[in-house]
Formats: structure tokens, C-alpha cells, sequence
């Protein structure tokens, strides 16, 4: 489904020149959910920008569906693939009602029967059609949170591309999100790309997974590996071993 | 052995608030003792947890109405001081760490500048000492040439750096009660872990007492002797940190199970159900 060669990714030039990616290949096949992890910096998000067509300047090739995508996407390309952000007290116009904010991309992609497509979409991901005429700021964090998600799923993508979504969330809502990625990914055989820097959630969410480090993939496994802990690179033992977090040193 | 006065004493605390829609409790009742140790607040956004911090500290907003039966502080009321005895508590004797480092820094100062203001404030150190104190502590926080960082001012350091900064300003009039509000919340994973460690040492070799307020079970639980659980502007649950995973109330459980675990997959994760009775049944002790 995503098939990703040597990407690389360079900002500025000369003494400022950054090298945010550096041959960057996975693959993802159909209805996999697959996890990059890393710590910030490391260029997870901006594998995901690549992907979504935000970023400008990439080399590589990028296959999407068995077709080759270039630089600049056509207007059907956003209808396949879609994205949620981490933080949905800045990805949601706080001057927009919950219907203006689905109406948009309805009204880029020109399509019909926009009221039933608003009700499915947000009785999807349980909101009632009650929660159309709020604002953002009348909105809790996981609502909100649905509300981003209910707008990348209205154009009924076949690709959703997911940004740490539930690192700015209390863990009770951050469940409740999880849940409802993992019922609509079902339900609609989603092929994901997920991205986080909690391993408990990326083995929760996710069939394979690469390890990311300044630019580059350190490692990519599966979900089993994680969960017995059988890692390769020392990286990969020291960012997910059983070390993790803090641990306060024996009185 | 005798048993030491508590640092910090706090009974039947609480902050309310008169809006529009009649009073809203956001502290309610909440008592505990606070020795030289570290007890971790937890609770999710909205609990109250930060409100109470700020009482404590007297930095409530001052539309609140800050109520308690006892709020002593080394043997002395609280409320019965003046705003500029208040003053001259906090930040020598109490202080308080804040959660990002890029809002609670002073822009134009340099970072130097700032630790050194913090030791003339409460030490009455003279403007050569200062420097020196400054520099000293900047090293204690593990800043690696601490006189280069000295001249930098804070958008020119990261945010774990930033934050050990602020560590360093914090603990400089050696205070008795430290409150850590979040501390490592806006900081990178595996920054944390450094910033964590860096507290953790100072307060065990200072012998602050610590008061860390956290939304994070986990973390808490390692970090703290003992854990009080917040829920709805109250503490719900009060639990010895071994104990975390032996909690009996409801709510403490029910966040428990609700984080995904390495190593224990599940296809669902429970969801909080919360009980409306939560709100104001007795605490579990």
C-alpha cells in the first residue's frame, strides 16, 4: 500500500544545512497499522508530512497504492490519504462550528449528500449530530480529538496517517481514543501509519513498527519482537528496553 | 527517634470560585501532612491538582475564594500572614517548579543572570557571590560549561535545558518545601529522564520535602513515597507508591487499566466508566 525508498529530507543550505531525513525505506502493506517511534527530533513527523504531500522538498520514491506520487499530489490523493495531528486544541479553527470545520473538506472534494455524511461521520466516532453546532472551545480534548479524526475520515480515505493522537490526552480519554482508532480501522480496513513515542501504545496499535534516530531507521520489527523485547540495535534496548522511564536510583 | 513536625500541613483545604452559574468548587476538603518527603498529586487535567499547588503557594488567582481549616507551613499559619510576609516565604522557602521553561524564564534576562537574582533575592549574596553561586548551581543541574550557558538567554537553550535552569533558580534559597508542578510534562521522553534525575538527586541530598504534581501514574509511582489521587477537587485515595498497584478505589483502577502495558496486549483497552458517586463518597485509605 505505502512503499517508501531512500526518502531524504534537507533544510537550509550551507552552515545551517540539516539533514532531517536520511534514506528513509519501509513498507506498509494493505490494512497494516505500522508504528514509527523515536524521540522528538528524530524525524518521525516529518516521514509523516512526506507522506501527507506537506512537505516540499523530499527526494526518493514514494509508491502510494502501486502508483508513483511526485512532489505535488492531485486533489483525489488527499481523498486516499489523510492525517490527525497531535495536539487538537491547535488542528481544529477555533472559529468554526464542528459542521463548518467537516463542510470543508466536502466541499473541496465536491461531495454529495453532505448532512448524512456529517450525522455517519460523527455517529462514527460517537458524537451525536447534537455536537454539529459547537465550537471547539465548548469541546473536551477527546472530543475535540474525535472531531479531528471525523474530519479526515469524511472523504473516506483508504490511508490514515496519525501523529502522536493521543499524547496531549489524560490516559482515560487517551483508551477511549484508541478504542475508536482500532474500531474504525476495522471497520473500514484502514492501511496506518502511526506515530508515537510511548512503545506501549505503538504495541497496542500497531503490526510492525521501525525505530527512528537522527533521520534514519535504526531498526524495524515486529510487534512480537517488542513485546518479548528481542531488540537488535543498542538503540532500540535503550529507548524501548525494559529500562524505560524513569527509574529512581535504590535508597 | 522523634517524629519531625510536618513541613507542611493542610486541612480541609479549598478553593472555590463564583461564576455565573453559582460557586464551583475546584479544591474540595482536601487535607494531608507533608514531611521531608516527596508525595505525588496525581489526577487528570481538570482535578484540581494544580489549583491546590497554587494555593498552597498563595498564588491562587484572585477571583478564588482559598478556604482551610489549617495551612501551616513549618509550624506557621499560612493565612494569617501578610502578602508581604507571603512574599518573603516564597521562593526561599517555598518554591515552586512550573511546567514549561519557555513561558516561566524571563525572555530578556540571561539565564545567568537570572539564577544569580534568585541567590541576591534570598541569600543577600553581593553581585560577585551571586555569580559564583550561580555558576555552582548551574553545574549541580549537570550544565555542561556552565559559563558559556551563563551568557545565553533562554530561546537560545532547549527546553531540558531549560528546564534544569529553572531547578537550579528554584532550589537556590534552599528551600524547605518544593512544589513541582508537572515538571517534565512539556519536556522530551528521553529528556525527561535526565531532568528526573537531576531533581531526584538535589532533593535527596538537600533533604527538600516535595510536593510533585503529575498526571502521570507511572512516573509517580516511582518517583514518590506516597501518591494522593485527585479526583473532582478532592483526594479520593491515598496510597504508599509500592502500592499503586494494589489501589482499591474505583477511579485509581479504573486510569490503571485504562494505560496500555508492554507485554500485556489487550484488544480492548477498559474505559474509564465514571461513577457520579465518586464526587463525594469518603476517601480509601
Amino acid at each position: 500500500m505505502i512503499s517508501a525508498e531512500s526518502l531524504d529530507v534537507v533544510y537550509g543550505t550551507g552552515r545551517s544545512r540539516f539533514r532531517a531525513l536520511k534514506d528513509v525505506s519501509f513498507h506498509v502493506a494493505e490494512g497494516e497499522t505500522f508504528g514509527l517511534v523515536g524521540e522528538s527530533g528524530c524525524g518521525k513527523s516529518t516521514v509523516l508530512r512526506v507522506l501527507a504531500g506537506l512537505e516540499e522538498t523530499w527526494n526518493g520514491r514514494l509508491l502510494i497504492d502501486g502508483t508513483e506520487v511526485s512532489k505535488r499530489r492531485p486533489k483525489e490523493f488527499h481523498r486516499r490519504v489523510q492525517m490527525v495531528f497531535q495536539d487538537p486544541y491547535g488542528s481544529l479553527h477555533p472559529k468554526k462550528t464542528v459542521h463548518a470545520t467537516l463542510m470543508q473538506p466536502i466541499a473541496v472534494h465536491r461531495l454529495d449528500d453532505s448532512l448524512a455524511r456529517i450525522d455517519r461521520v460523527l455517529s462514527d466516532v460517537g458524537l451525536g449530530s447534537g455536537f454539529r453546532f459547537r465550537y471547539p472551545h465548548q469541546l473536551s480534548g477527546g472530543q475535540r480529538q474525535r472531531v479531528a479524526i471525523a474530519r479526515a475520515l469524511i472523504v473516506e480515505p483508504r490511508i490514515l496517517l496519525l501523529d502522536e493522537p493521543t499524547s496531549a490526552l489524560d490516559v482515560s480519554v487517551q483508551a477511549e481514543i484508541l478504542n475508536l482508532l482500532s474500531d474504525i480501522r476495522a471497520k473500514r480496513s484502514l492501511t496506518c501509519v502511526f506515530v508515537s513515542h510511548d512503545p506501549a501504545v505503538i504495541e497496542h496499535m500497531c503490526d510492525r513498527l521501525s525505530v527512528m534516530q537522527s533521520g534514519q531507521i535504526v531498526e524495524t520489527m515486529s510487534v512480537d519482537a517488542l513485546s518479548d523485547g528481542r531488540f537488535e540495535a543498542d538503540y532500540t534496548e535503550a529507548l524501548l528496553g525494559a529500562s524505560h522511564g524513569y527509574q529512581r536510583a535504590a535508597p | 527517634m522523634t517524629v519531625p513536625a510536618p513541613v507542611l500541613r493542610v486541612k480541609d483545604l479549598s478553593v472555590r470560585f463564583r461564576t455565573a452559574r453559582g460557586v464551583f468548587e475546584a479544591v474540595r476538603s482536601v487535607s494531608f501532612d507533608l514531611g521531608r518527603e516527596r508525595v505525588g498529586v496525581v489526577g487528570e487535567s481538570g482535578s484540581g491538582k494544580t489549583m491546590m499547588g497554587r494555593a498552597i503557594m498563595g498564588i491562587a488567582p484572585k477571583t478564588a475564594r482559598v478556604e482551610a481549616e489549617h495551612l501551616e507551613f513549618m509550624g506557621q499559619d499560612l493565612k494569617s500572614l501578610s502578602a508581604k510576609q507571603m512574599r518573603a516565604l516564597r521562593g526561599r522557602r517555598i518554591s515552586m517548579i512550573l511546567q514549561d521553561p519557555k513561558y516561566s524564564l524571563n525572555p530578556l534576562m540571561t539565564i545567568g543572570e537570572q539564577v544569580a537574582e534568585a541567590y541576591r533575592l534570598h541569600g543577600s549574596h553581593s553581585r560577585h557571590e551571586a555569580r559564583e553561586r550561580a555558576l555552582e548551581m548551574l553545574e549541580a543541574v549537570q550544565i555542561r560549561d556552565p559559563k558559556r550557558v551563563y551568557r545565553l538567554f533562554p530561546h537560545e537553550v532547549s527546553g531540558g535545558m531549560g528546564q534544569r535552569v529553572m531547578i537550579s533558580m528554584m532550589l537556590a534559597g534552599e528551600p524547605d518545601l518544593v512544589i513541582a508542578d508537572e515538571p517534565t510534562s512539556a519536556l522530551d521522553v528521553s529528556v525527561q529522564k535526565d531532568v528526573l534525575r537531576i531533581l531526584d538527586r538535589l532533593v535527596d541530598e538537600r533533604g527538600h520535602a516535595l510536593l510533585f504534581i503529575s498526571h502521570d501514574l507511572n512516573l509517580v509511582s516511582r518517583f514518590c513515597d506516597r501518591v494522593l489521587i485527585m479526583y473532582a477537587g478532592r483526594v479520593v485515595e491515598e496510597l504508599s507508591a509500592q502500592n499503586l498497584h494494589h489501589a482499591r478505589h474505583a477511579y485509581t483502577q479504573g486510569l490503571l487499566a485504562s494505560l496500555p502495558k508492554l507485554g500485556a496486549k489487550r484488544d480492548v483497552l477498559p474505559v474509564l466508566n465514571r461513577d457520579p458517586r465518586w464526587r463525594d463518597a469518603p476517601a480509601v485509605q
